[in-house]
């Protein structure tokens, strides 16, 4: 059945529309969560504020699960989807530039957007750094990025499939990574609350 | 004391949800949730705009612009437009829709301003080299078991600590 749009059972305009009310939800949920709090975003890379990996984990053994289990019931062909192609050696190193834009910045695209249109005028800076930067990249693709953007091709890859395991295993195994880490971090954000100020905690929301 | 500014939804909660409309996003239009591409495709609207034949001529927007393709009429911009409109609904139901920088306490406004700026930017760079964001290429990707995903997010959460070690003083005060 799914998916509806690479399939041509869903017109383009009911698919752009179905965009609109999918981000309505995400946007919604980012700023519920608390995403756009900067000091809340930093918070899981010192462990004060456990919200981001629990949010994060949270959201990805769900879309994880509940996809493994559509696909296997025949309800969506994953492999008709626009699956995502890895190129390793340019999503290391944009991966290592976006994580030092990470700690200085405070912010990532997502949650920058629903920060700025709520009144952070932190992440307003934010994005108009991101929009300088995607422009400078643009002007300077051919002679600088090209070649490295390109590098590193695999094609659609399988994590489970690339280890060499079955998907249902690693999905478990996963689970397992996700449940540890949330109670380390917990713990962490526990042993900070013990010392933090009241300020501190009604600003975290904790 | 909490009060209602800092009211936020469970976490657990508010993770399962977004994982719904993953799932979604992948049934009804075959890729995952974004933003960074969203960006992508409005600067090169804007440069389509101004020129259409430099457009044309840039081996990084050329397919993008091709005949007969509009490229702010993307699913990724009507997605970003529900995220403000959908954030603005959530800020303005908790009573947080107001004007403020957000910044730990011992950073001035100025500082905390030219660092999201430089922040932004290393952003812009970083999601186009390595094609997508937190959202599309790490938690959209990881929801279908892509390697991409993976090795996005040891990038970013992994060096994002070393990072953060070196960068401590930005958000934490020294005693």
């Amino acid at each position: 059945m799914g998916p509806l749009y690479p399939q041509e059972l869903l017109n383009p305009e009911y698919n752009l529309l179905i965009g609109a009310l999918i981000g309505i939800g995400f946007g919604f949920l980012l700023e519920a969560s608390g995403f756009t709090n900067t000091r809340k975003l930093a918070g899981i890379f010192y462990g004060y504020d456990a919200t981001v990996i629990k949010v994060f984990f949270t959201a990805a053994l769900t879309g994880l699960i509940g996809l493994f289990i559509l696909h296997n019931m025949g309800w969506i062909d994953i492999t008709l989807t626009f699956y995502p192609k890895t190129f390793w050696i340019p999503t290391l190193i944009g991966g290592i530039i976006m994580a030092l834009g990470f700690v200085i910045g405070g912010f990532c695209p997502g949650t920058s957007l629903s920060a700025a249109v709520t009144g952070k005028v932190d992440a307003m800076a934010f994005i108009g750094g991101v929009l300088l930067g995607i422009f400078g990249f643009i002007f300077t693709y051919d002679g600088l990025w090209q070649s490295l953007r390109t590098s590193g091709k695999m094609g659609k890859v399988n994590i489970a499939q690339w280890i060499g395991i079955k998907e249902g295993l690693f999905i478990f195994l996963f689970t397992i990574i996700a449940i540890v880490t949330f109670v380390v971090f917990q713990k962490w954000q526990d042993s900070w609350k013990r010392k933090m100020d009241d300020s501190d905690i009604d600003d975290l929301g904790l | 004391m909490n009060t209602q500014k800092n009211k936020y939804m469970n976490p657990y909660v508010a993770g399962f949800l977004l994982g719904l409309l993953i799932i979604a996003a992948y049934f009804f239009a075959g890729e995952g949730l974004g933003s960074s591409g969203g960006y992508r495709d409005v600067a090169i609207g804007v440069i389509n705009g101004v020129s259409p034949e430099y457009a044309q001529a840039n081996s990084y927007t050329a397919p993008h612009v091709a005949a007969g393709h509009a490229p702010t009429h993307t699913w990724l911009v009507y997605e970003l437009f529900g995220v403000i409109f959908g954030a603005i609904l959530s800020a303005a139901l908790y009573g947080r829709l107001k004007f403020v920088i957000g910044k730990a306490p011992h950073i001035t406004n100025k500082k905390r301003l030219y660092l999201a700026l430089i922040g932004g930017l290393l952003w812009g760079i970083g999601t186009q080299l390595g094609r997508g964001c937190t959202s599309g290429l790490v938690l959209s990707g990881m929801a279908v078991n892509s390697l991409s995903g993976y090795i996005g997010l040891v990038a970013i959460f992994g060096f994002g600590f070393i990072f953060a070690f070196i960068f401590k003083s930005l958000w934490i005060k020294k005693n």
